[in-house]
């Protein structure tokens, strides 16, 4: 009944089409990007360096391409949960930015074809393969095949206030916490200082959704020595490592008060914790490195004045010197974002033609100037940054990534249920476990859990 | 009975053709698909997607788990808390406001009357985003209209949004709401001949008095079809959501919002569509009351 629907729409849709004179091929590209907003740098990049230069290549291939850039302003679950409706309905834009850790839900539920499939033999082909590595490659793929393109990997760190850690007779320079005590000591201290301020924020809460996940949840987690999934891909749901999880967040927004509980529970949150850094109302907060090449930088919204001077990073320590996964002193979590072509486009040729011309040698290095990061090529120089290198050769080699299972998405979910009801002083630790057990096995089912407590 | 048409019943046929396939792709087939749809597993990402698997009644047996029931963020919590809103919001804030608001206006000057009719009206057509957004501003906690009133008055400022989520859309229904019983309370009022007021105005009665024994009384019927209607729609009611999104921790997810976030913030369109029929079914119930009622009144008015 449903595909007999379909197919009159699509003889509908075509007949239209056809009745049409030929015209130019436009292609649509959407990501989560505003010029003077959020990912600034990515929308100036696209409107003012990739689309010219594109349509200008293709046209000297006797090709009239016109590419329409849509600034998505909302928040990130906005833009997955309008791409899985489009993508369903065989709308939505031809490329469009997308988190890598979605790739297998969306592939399993048919909402999402690989590149070959989408574009054929030319995606193979493609010179740029061998410049990206079959790391960065994995960040955007499902069972070996690559589902679309990463701009590249990050990681997530303590961002420090140096100017809070002075006024509570604290030196941010010589100070790197081997624990969590000595985090949560630290924050004792500015909070002695500064009542009003809100010391340290770890996310938490279901309406920052994955970067609660990302930046909150796992940071801790891989502290106790855990991750989210056992080494055989079953999900933990009860465990002494969820547990100090969750007693940490207790600590952190019940408890002591160091964090800012409202920016965790309101809808507009995770915007509020940066403008707490921004204004030095947050001393310490757990973010990624995009919230230091993009959230804070010169000329963004939460741009933080004198930031040189003042802000500094810290590696995330485990919750004692060796009890952190893989017995190391100091965890931390990469994902991937990038971009994926839409399985219904219409112009699927120029979609890749467009995708990889995104990620060629020269697009990758203008987008350097604009916004430097370590970008996936190979050939692309890393720019002189002593964040960006500190970043990749102390982090990257102890970092961690998701599980890449269909499942994850929704268990994320449930982890940020979790959090919240810890957070907002509703559930204890205990409950607030119990809870996310039977929420796990509701989804994966009893067989694909293990409970080690 | 002799039949009398002005077409033959093929002409008929033909001219209802249009209008019967329209409501049968856009209603009927819709209606049986989230039937159908209800007794799957389907979801929209997953293997799920595209090869959901029959449960039969498991969706339904999820909703009304007595293990889960009560928990705030699933089904049983969410159809208490909006019985708790229709009560509090629709039936009292709003009714009462409303009867309130049209009876004082029987014995205000015409001008007052009308500012104030349109001030009430006002709030009852102004786009649900504007107003999802004014009120958002009024009740923020840094720099909100209403916290800044308190602090002028030196009281406390609160935090309206996380601490008293339930009272603020409770108050915020009743405020958009009360024009439509106040007008209908109106009309009602106006349609009462004035000798009878005039006569109790003889006899020395009190607004109060005039109101409970003459005006209710005549109006009974107006009441009833008010309360249902109004009943209906905010047991259905979406635009809370724009205030508080359903949270915090789903303090205010009511249950359009629950099969909102179901269906399509989780994309179980399964156990969605199963809420959905379950909301289909008390809200029959409702229609079935107001027609029976609506066609009672006639009856009750000679």
């Amino acid at each position: 009944m449903r595909t007999r629907f379909h197919s009159l729409l699509l003889s509908a849709a075509a007949a239209i089409a056809f009745a049409a004179p030929v015209s130019a091929t436009e292609l649509n590209i959407t990501c989560r990007c505003v010029i003077g907003g959020v990912n600034s740098g990515m929308a100036e990049w696209i409107e003012q360096k990739v689309i010219p230069a594109f349509t200008e290549k293709m046209k000297a291939e006797g090709k009239d391409v016109t590419v329409k850039l849509t600034q998505f302003g909302g928040e990130d679950e906005q833009l997955t949960q309008q791409l899985a409706l489009d993508f369903s309905t065989g709308a939505g834009p031809d490329v469009s930015g997308f988190d890598g850790f979605l790739i297998p839900s969306f592939v399993q539920g048919n909402l999402l074809k690989s590149l070959e499939e989408v574009a054929g033999p030319d995606v193979p082909k493609w010179e740029g393969w061998q410049h990206i590595s079959d790391g960065t490659k994995a960040l955007m793929s499902y069972q070996g095949k690559p589902y679309g393109i990463a701009l590249g990997t990050d990681a997530r760190m303590i961002f420090v206030r140096k100017d809070l850690f002075k006024a509570a007779g604290l030196n941010a320079d010589d100070w790197q916490p081997k624990s969590w005590d000595e985090l949560l000591d630290a924050a004792r201290k500015i909070k002695a200082a500064a009542p009003e301020s809100f010391p340290l924020q770890l996310n938490a809460g279901v309406s920052m959704g994955e970067a609660t996940t990302m930046q909150g949840y796992w940071m801790a987690l891989l502290g106790t020595g855990e991750q989210v999934t056992d080494d055989s891909g079953k999900y933990i749901v009860s465990s002494q490592g969820i547990l100090d999880t969750l007693k940490l967040y207790k600590t952190i927004y019940v408890d002591d008060k160091l964090g800012d509980q409202r920016a965790q529970l309101l809808a507009d949150g995770r915007n509020r914790t940066f403008a707490n850094f921004r204004d030095g109302k947050t001393a310490m907060l757990v973010e990624g490195d995009w919230f230091y090449r993009s959230v804070t930088a010169p000329g963004a919204e939460f741009a933080v004045a004198d930031r040189d001077n003042v802000m500094t990073w810290k590696k995330m320590p485990a919750a004692a010197p060796g009890k952190g996964l893989r017995g190391q002193d100091f965890v931390t979590m990469s994902g991937g974002t990038g971009f994926v072509i839409n399985p219904h486009t219409d112009a699927p040729a120029e979609s890749w033609a467009l995708l990889s011309f995104m990620n060629s040698k020269d697009q990758l290095t203008a987008f350097q100037q604009i916004q430097p990061a370590i970008r996936i090529r190979d050939d692309v120089a890393i720019p002189n940054s002593p964040f960006l290198t500190e970043t990749a050769t102390t982090l990257l080699p102890i970092t961690t990534a998701r599980p890449n299972d269909a499942n994850y998405n929704k268990v994320s979910t449930e982890i940020q249920r979790m959090t919240e009801s810890v957070v907002s002083g509703e559930l204890s630790p205990e409950d607030a476990m119990a809870q996310y057990k039977a929420a796990v096995i509701a989804i994966v089912g009893e067989e694909n859990t293990v409970s080690t407590l | 009975m002799k039949k009398f048409s002005l077409l033959s019943t093929r002409a008929g046929a033909l001219f209802l053709a249009p209008a019967t396939a329209l409501v049968g792709v856009f209603v009927i087939i819709p209606f049986f698909w989230v039937i159908i749809v209800s007794f799957t597993n389907r979801t929209l990402l997953g293997r799920t997607a595209v090869d959901p698997d029959f449960v039969g009644l498991q969706n339904y047996f999820a909703l009304f788990n007595p293990a889960t029931f009560f928990t705030r963020g699933q089904f049983g919590f969410s159809l208490i808390l909006t019985i708790q809103f229709v009560l509090l919001s629709a039936l009292i804030g709003q009714a009462l406001l409303g009867l309130l608001l049209a009876w004082l206006s029987q014995s205000v000057t015409p001008t007052l009357k009308s500012f104030l009719q349109t001030a009430v009206i006002a709030a009852w057509i102004l786009p649900e985003v504007v107003i999802g957004f004014a009120w958002f501003a009024f009740l923020d906690y840094d720099n909100g209209t209403l916290n800044m009133i308190m602090r002028g008055l030196g009281l406390p400022p609160g935090d309206w949004l996380l601490q008293q989520p339930f009272w603020v859309i409770v108050f915020f229904n009743t405020w958009r709401g009360a024009a439509f019983s106040m007008m209908l309370f109106n009309s009602a009022f106006q349609s009462i001949p004035p000798s009878y007021f005039q006569a109790a105005d003889v006899a020395g009665a009190t607004s109060w008095q005039k109101l409970r024994d003459i005006a209710l009384p005549l109006i009974r019927g107006h009441v009833v079809t008010d309360l249902i209607l109004i009943t209906m729609w905010t047991f259905n009611v979406f635009t809370p959501f724009l205030l508080t999104h359903g949270g915090p921790s789903y303090r205010t997810e009511i249950l359009s919002i629950y099969t909102y976030r179901i269906a399509f913030k989780d994309f179980e369109f399964g156990k969605g569509a199963a809420v959905g029929v379950v909301i289909m079914l008390i809200n029959l119930a409702f229609a079935l009351v107001y027609l029976r009622l609506a066609h009672k009144k006639p009856v009750e008015a000679e």
